[in-house]
C-alpha cells in the first residue's frame, strides 16, 4: 500500500503493517475529535514513524497514486481540520 | 481504514477527476497538466528563493543585534570604570532586551531553515516526477487511442496531481510562515531605525554613548583645569614647560571616524534557474 506523508513523499508499506497503522490512526482521529493538540502531535509522530520504518521510500521518478495521505508531523489541529474541510479548490492548480 | 486519511486521499482524487473531465480527449489533459506542473515547479523555486531571502534577512538582523549586545556590554564596562553604575545598569538592561530579541530571531531562523530544506526537497521530488510524467505523456499519446488512453492517463494523472497538491501545500505553508516572520522582521527594522536599539551602522550615537563621551570630555576639562591651576601656582618655570609640551590629549578622547553607513537592505536575491 502506498502512503503519502505530506511534504515528505511516499512510502510503500507492506499490507501486514497496516494493522498497527490502524491502531495509531485511531489515536490521531481521537485527538482531532477531542481537539487535543498535544495528543495529536504525539499520535501523529508515532504514526509517521511507523510508516517510515515499516515502509520503503518510493523513488522520486515514480508516479504513483497513494491509498492514504497523512499530514506531516508539524501539522496543527487547525491544519488537519483545514485539510479535511478543503474540498473545492486550493490544493491542486487547475 | 475509513479514517480521516481515507477522506484526504479522496480530496486529491476528486480534484484530479474534475480536471480530467474538462477535456473530451483525455490526451489534451496531459499537455494541460504538464503545463501546470511546469508552472508549479517555477512557483516552488520562487518559494525557495523567498524563504532564503527571509532567512538571510534574519541573519543580518541577528548580526546587528549581536553587535549591539557586545557594544552595550563594553559600554556598561566603561560606565562602571567611571563610576556610573546607573548608566551601566541601563546598558545592561537594554542588552537583556536585545538578548531576548536575538533568541527569538534564532528560533525563527531555525524555522525558516526547516521550511527551506523542505521546499528544496519538494522541488527536487517534483522535478523528478515532472520528468517522469513527460516521458509517460509522450508514450501514452503515441501509443494509445483516446479510449485506451483514458485509463492510463487516470493513473499517471492522479499520481502527479497528488504530488502537485502536496507540493502546492508546502509552498503555501512556507509563504504563510515567511509572511508572518517578515512582519516581525519589519518591526525589528523599525526598532533599529528608531534608535531605540541604536543604529547598527553606527551612524547615530545612542544616549549612553553620548553621556559617556560627555563624561570623558568633562573629566578632560577638569584635568586640564587642574593642570592649569597647578601651573599658575608653581610660577614661571612651569609656564615654559606648558608651552613646550602643550596640551595634547584633549582631542584624543573624541570618537574614531565612523565607518560609512552600510546598507541594511538585503540584496542577495538568489537566481532562479531556468525550468528546463
Amino acid at each position: 500500500m502506498i502512503v503519502r506523508i505530506l511534504g515528505e513523499g511516499q512510502w510503500d508499506v507492506p499490507d501486514d503493517a497496516v494493522g498497527s497503522l490502524n491502531a495509531l490512526d485511531d489515536q490521531v482521529e481521537q485527538a482531532v475529535a477531542q481537539q487535543d493538540e498535544a495528543k495529536l502531535a504525539v499520535a501523529l509522530s508515532a504514526l509517521l514513524d511507523e510508516v517510515r520504518s515499516a515502509g520503503t521510500a518510493v523513488p522520486d521518478d515514480q508516479i504513483l497514486d497513494s491509498s492514504l495521505i497523512l499530514p506531516d508531523v508539524g501539522s496543527s489541529l487547525a491544519d488537519v481540520e483545514a485539510l479535511l474541510a478543503e474540498s473545492a479548490d486550493g490544493l491542486i492548480p487547475g | 481504514m475509513a479514517g480521516i486519511f481515507q477522506r484526504m486521499s479522496l480530496i486529491f482524487r476528486a480534484k484530479a477527476d474534475k480536471t480530467l473531465d474538462k477535456y473530451e480527449d483525455p490526451r489534451q489533459t496531459l499537455d494541460y497538466s504538464y503545463q501546470r506542473q511546469l508552472e508549479l515547479l517555477q512557483k516552488v523555486r520562487r518559494g525557495v528563493a523567498d524563504v532564503a531571502t527571509s532567512r538571510k534577512r534574519i541573519e543580518l538582523q541577528a548580526n546587528g543585534l549581536s553587535t549591539q549586545s557586545d557594544k552595550l556590554t563594553s559600554q556598561a564596562q566603561k560606565a562602571l570604570e567611571v563610576g556610573r553604575e546607573d548608566l551601566a545598569r541601563e546598558a545592561l538592561t537594554r542588552r537583556s532586551g536585545i538578548q531576548q530579541q536575538l533568541t527569538d530571531l534564532q528560533a525563527q531562523h531555525a524555522q525558516l531553515q526547516g521550511e527551506e530544506e523542505k521546499l528544496v526537497r519538494a522541488s527536487q521530488r517534483l522535478q523528478a516526477k515532472v520528468d517522469a510524467f513527460r516521458t509517460k505523456k509522450e508514450t501514452i499519446k503515441a501509443t494509445y487511442s483516446a479510449a485506451e488512453a483514458q485509463t492510463r492517463i487516470g493513473e499517471a494523472f492522479t499520481g502527479i496531481s497528488e504530488e502537485m497538491g502536496d507540493v502546492g501545500l508546502a509552498v503555501q505553508r512556507a509563504e504563510d510562515k515567511t509572511a508572518q516572520l517578515q512582519a516581525r522582521a519589519g518591526a525589528i527594522d523599525e526598532l533599529l531605525a528608531s534608535g531605540a536599539l541604536d543604529d547598527v551602522t553606527g551612524t547615530q550615537k545612542d544616549d549612553i554613548t553620548l553621556e559617556l563621551e560627555q563624561l570623558a570630555s568633562t573629566s578632560d576639562v577638569e584635568s586640564e583645569l587642574t593642570r592649569m591651576k597647578t601651573q599658575l601656582g608653581s610660577g614661571p618655570a612651569a609656564t615654559t614647560q606648558a608651552i613646550g609640551g602643550g596640551p595634547t590629549a584633549a582631542i584624543g578622547g573624541a570618537p574614531a571616524p565612523q565607518a560609512p553607513a552600510a546598507s541594511t537592505d538585503y540584496q542577495g536575491q538568489p537566481n532562479v534557474g531556468d525550468l528546463r
